[in-house]
């Protein structure tokens, strides 16, 4: 099973060998057509999966449209957008998505790589205390949500609050008192894991000799995190921060399941807002506002990925 | 079309699973007695061969969200659907709903008038209940003994605080009263519209303008916040019925005030800690008794989408039949049946020795009138809720508001004016103004 | 061994904090896999009870309400139906985009990325009124077919930054041998690219088999998943924190102990082109 990291080894050496060959295309004749009929099921099936529904967001956005209002659907131009954007939970909704994007990938990959370097090294039963640490990635957003509702931090028979009164402190009420640090502990404790993994993989194809090298030279361990480990982690860094952002842009679950977007709007986010317009309001027309504002901010946020693609994937 | 009509054909030839035409579909709330119903069903297969009844059981906002998404867009997944008191008279206007079909041993007129109005549009019943329950003060008989309490059958809100402070006793970990404060138009607007009912209050005014910032709103949520501040447990803002349940049951709560149907799960020795200590009286009133207590029932529709009506029909028939009370009794005890549906159940002595509550139950039920529950005139019906489809994004928004009030990030004037901005947004995108 | 043995102490302070932390972040799941053995009574005590006899009473009680392997034969197919169409609609691509690498190569890469930014609450509409016209609610084929499209773009991307390393000069000397595309595909590509297979279908079975939005609701009574089966248990009228928990393990438990199985997969092929 060492293949991966042999793979990569001669990657690397590779890389820098043959740049992408532009003429390389041209050396076979069907090399032009084939290429793009490999591509073609998986792109036709994503820009139907995106064109179809976008096409009736779009259409719905412009009309009044409210499952409990049956009949026509007139036009009513932008009204929607307006009414969307002019919600008194909109801003807070806009800052919370922001601050929750933020601090998860904060947490989860500046613990990730903590966790990963601390189980890097063998010790007895790593194996064991490596797959502790990846199960949370396995447990449904849902369960997630509702174990840390009811059995961690429940004011009265949760886990946290019967510790703090073990030791004399009052319990705090997470969920109505620090909404969206509760939110934020119990998303980052889902990606941790996934985190942790990426990190875990970098560290497995560092360049062992060079370690060596460095040791033989006395750099202190710290040196060699600062060196050595850190530039090393960089790229997967920017890995595990990408994909967190497109799942944690639309992270409504666990906001659903355990405080329902309050007290007041301090912990609805943008998803939860559309949510809460298309399943609560039943309000279809400025749902898919909503859907389309989120898409803009996800735009918005995917030009800021481009360019951190380019950085780093490319090298 | 005919490119549609065969990509469908095409699609459902290769879909794995291929639909059964004796399969009935019944989407349905998770609590106790539908959970009951799932477990007797397998008595209407026996009588019914042939039929397979398919359960779709899930939490109570979630399935307002399936249903409610199935039977506006004319999904046709379900062919029996739980509903409430809210959408039933909505839906039927809308006619989504067939109406239901009665016969002799079904006896409609034995159900509880409040009831059969509630489910009722134009004297027509669309939704048959299945179990119905009204608000009550659940208090701690041996607290109340200690404290020299004595409880009038309906006590007024300032007895209640007071009896409150007499009986909170943080040391042991007992706290006054308990109440609801996660938001929620089903969870912590149910109970506070009927304090601000109490109180004088109403939603909406005779001209639909929202009066969440009005005089009686602001003394009835004043009084809320500071009666659970001072006497209430910690993490308030997010207990309902459940979290409270657990509470009281653990024997936390000197008092409770909430859906009679607790009633029942609070005098089970196999729940509750203070089975044999609990008492009743009927929800406290302020200036006026009038919508002091809520009425609501869960009952069982046919979506005129279904495919099945004829026999979605008679499992209405079967599950709400005086028949099936008395199957539950047989199966797990009087103690246990569905209640606050139908005047026989009361008028059995059996129900009434096995169920302390019972009298209590029907009278607080019998005393709420969807029709008049304000004191001034509304131009809604419902008790804990208006029965005009834009109430539950206004209950939602409202319900926020207060939570966060209760919690203590907001004052409850600012709570009440983002509340009442809320709902004058959505009754004029509405068009009610 | 290249790990230092200078600091003993250091190296035994090192597998504590190791396995506290590693603890740390399991206990959740473990405290809730103890409540699942509870009584309802049992599980909101206060102090926690930390001996107690376990009942299987919550699990019987799932399995008699639901049934739970219909649920999780659901589960099954559908995620290891989507992970099957997912790898067959984006290996081909991947391969064509690694190996066949144009200007726009990498634009078609994120634009992929961008349609998994479409919240799902937004298009739930458009989704439920299409399938319902295509008859697709509530059929195992439909759950397959959004679970396929919503991780497809995450899958290319997996498959492409693995094809990526494999060195150009193996295909390329292959296909001076004579070798066919099916040949490529099977003697050089699949040998080196297996483990990078391997662990987008275990990143793409473990995503759909949580997917809980669509499966809740696309799905009646025949073709929910295991994840959609939670909401049967939460939030009653009563108490239910332990058959809440019971539900909870059972759901998430076969996909929690798959994971263990294949975590050594997951540790060396979670790569998405980030090593190097």
């Amino acid at each position: 099973m060492a293949l991966p990291a042999t793979v990569n080894d001669a990657t690397a050496g590779a890389a820098h060998a043959t740049p992408p060959a532009p003429g390389a295309a041209a050396r076979r004749p069907a090399s032009r057509l084939l290429p793009r009929l490999l591509l073609a099921p998986a792109v036709t099936s994503l820009l139907l999966w995106m064109i179809v529904p976008l096409a009736m967001t779009i259409y719905f956005s412009l009309v009044r449209y409210n499952l409990m209002q049956p009949g026509a659907h007139p036009f009513i131009g932008l009204r929607n957008f307006e009414f969307f954007v002019t919600d008194g939970a909109f801003v807070p909704a806009v800052m919370n998505t922001l601050m929750l994007l933020g601090s998860v990938i904060a947490i989860t990959v500046v613990a990730g790589i903590g966790l990963a370097l601390l189980i890097n090294d063998p010790f007895p039963g790593q194996a064991v205390v490596r797959i502790l640490l990846i199960s949370p990635f396995f447990v449904m957003p849902s369960v997630n949500a509702l174990m840390w509702k009811n059995m961690m931090m429940h004011p009265i028979y949760g886990v946290l609050a019967q510790l703090m009164r073990a030791v004399g402190l009052t319990p705090i009420d997470w969920l109505a008192s620090y909404p969206l640090l509760a939110i934020t502990l119990m998303i980052a404790w889902q990606w941790l894991p996934f985190a942790c993994l990426i990190f875990i993989t970098a560290l497995q194809s560092m360049d062992r000799e060079q370690l060596e090298a460095a040791r033989m030279d006395g750099a202190t361990y710290l040196q060699q995190v600062r060196y050595l480990y850190l530039p090393h982690l960089a790229r997967p860094a920017a890995v595990v921060i990408m994909i967190e952002m497109i799942f944690l842009m639309s992270v409504f679950a666990e906001i659903f399941t355990t405080t329902g977007g309050g007290p007041g709007y301090a912990s609805t986010n943008v998803a939860f807002l559309i949510f809460s317009q298309a399943l609560l309001n039943f309000d279809v027309g400025v749902a898919s506002a909503g859907g389309l504002f989120a898409v803009l901010l996800a735009n918005i946020a995917a030009v800021f990925l481009i360019r951190m693609i380019g950085k780093n994937l490319e090298s | 079309m005919n490119v549609k009509a065969c990509v469908a054909g095409l699609l459902a030839a290769c879909a794995f699973t291929p639909a059964f035409a004796t399969d009935l579909v019944i989407a349905t709330v998770n609590n106790g007695h539908m959970i009951e119903m799932e477990k007797l069903g397998k008595n209407f297969e026996k009588e019914n061969p042939g039929v397979t009844l398919k359960w779709v059981t899930l939490e109570e906002s979630v399935l307002r969200q399936r249903v409610t998404n199935d039977i506006a867009t004319k999904g046709g997944q379900f062919d029996v659907m739980t509903i409430g008191m809210y959408e039933t008279p909505i839906w039927a206007a809308k006619g989504w709903l067939v109406p239901i079909k009665n016969d002799a041993a079904y006896d409609v007129d034995d159900l509880l008038p409040a009831m059969r109005n509630g489910l009722s549009l134009k004297g027509q019943l669309y939704a048959s209940p299945f179990y119905g329950e009204s608000s009550m003060l659940m208090y701690r008989k041996d607290l109340a003994d200690k404290a020299g309490i004595k409880f009038a059958e309906r006590p007024t809100w300032d007895q209640v605080r007071d009896a409150a402070a007499k009986m909170t006793d943080p040391a042991h970990g007992v706290y006054g009263i308990c109440l609801r404060g996660k938001p929620g138009w089903g969870d912590n607007m149910a109970f506070l519209t009927t304090l601000v009912n109490a109180y004088g209050g109403q939603w909406f005014d005779m001209k639909w303008k929202p009066q969440v910032n009005s005089e009686p709103w602001k003394k009835a949520i004043n009084f809320y916040v500071d009666l659970m501040k001072k006497y209430g447990p910690p993490g308030s803002s997010s207990n309902s019925f459940n979290e409270i349940l657990a509470l009281y049951n653990e024997g936390k709560c000197g008092m409770w005030i909430d859906a009679t149907i607790a009633a029942s799960f609070i005098s089970d020795p196999k729940q509750s800690k203070v089975a044999d200590k609990v008492a009743f009286a009927q929800a406290p009133s302020a200036v006026t008794d009038k919508g002091a207590n809520w009425l609501w029932a869960w009952a069982l529709g046919v979506p005129a989408s279904t495919k099945q009506p004829e026999l979605a029909q008679k499992f209405i028939r079967w599950a709400t039949s005086k028949d099936y009370i008395k199957l539950v009794a047989a199966t797990n005890g009087w103690a246990n049946v569905p209640t606050g549906t139908r005047k026989s159940t009361y008028a059995n002595p059996e129900f009434t020795k096995a169920a302390r509550f019972a009298a209590a139950e029907l009278k607080a039920i019998q005393t709420a009138d969807p029709e008049h529950s304000t004191l001034p005139p509304s131009p809604y019906v419902g008790v804990q809720f208006a029965a005009i489809p834009e109430f539950q994004a206004i209950g939602i928004a409202v319900g926020q508001q207060i939570s966060a009030a209760l919690a203590g990030s907001e004052t409850v004037d600012q709570a009440l004016n983002q509340g009442q901005q809320a709902a004058d947004r959505e009754m004029r995108k509405a068009g009610y103004y | 061994m290249h790990t230092p043995r200078k600091y003993p102490a250091a190296q035994v302070l090192r597998a504590l904090v190791s396995w506290l932390t590693g603890l740390l972040v399991f206990f959740p799941i473990l405290w809730t896999g103890m409540t699942a053995f509870k009584t309802e009574l049992q599980a909101i005590a206060t102090p926690a009870l930390l001996v107690w006899t376990p009942t299987l009473d919550n699990f019987a009680e799932v399995q008699r309400r639901t049934d739970y392997l219909l649920y999780a034969e659901n589960s099954l197919i559908t995620s290891v139906g989507s992970t099957l169409i997912g790898l067959l609609l984006a290996a081909p691509a991947a391969y064509s985009m690694a190996f066949f690498q144009n200007a726009r190569t990498k634009d078609l890469l994120v634009w992929m990325l961008s349609t998994k930014m479409l919240p799902a609450v937004g298009v739930l509409v458009p989704i439920y009124v299409l399938y319902q016209t295509f008859g697709l609610l509530d059929t195992r084929l439909g759950l397959t077919i959004i679970f396929t499209l919503s991780n497809l773009p995450i899958m290319v991307w997996m498959l492409y930054s693995y094809f990526k390393e494999i060195p150009r000069e193996i295909l390329e000397a292959a296909r001076m041998d004579g070798a066919g595309l099916y040949q490529e595909f099977r003697h050089v590509l699949l040998p080196l690219g297996v483990g990078g297979l391997a662990s987008t279908a275990l990143l793409c079975l473990v995503l759909s088999w949580n997917e809980a939005f669509w499966s809740l609701n696309l799905s009646a009574a025949r073709a929910g998943t295991l994840a959609s089966l939670i909401a049967s248990f939460s939030s009653p009228e009563g108490l239910f924190w332990s058959k809440l928990s019971a539900a909870s393990m059972m759901a998430a438990a076969p996909i929690i102990v798959f994971g263990w199985f294949c975590q050594k997969q997951l540790v060396q092929g979670l790569t998405f082109g980030a090593v190097k």
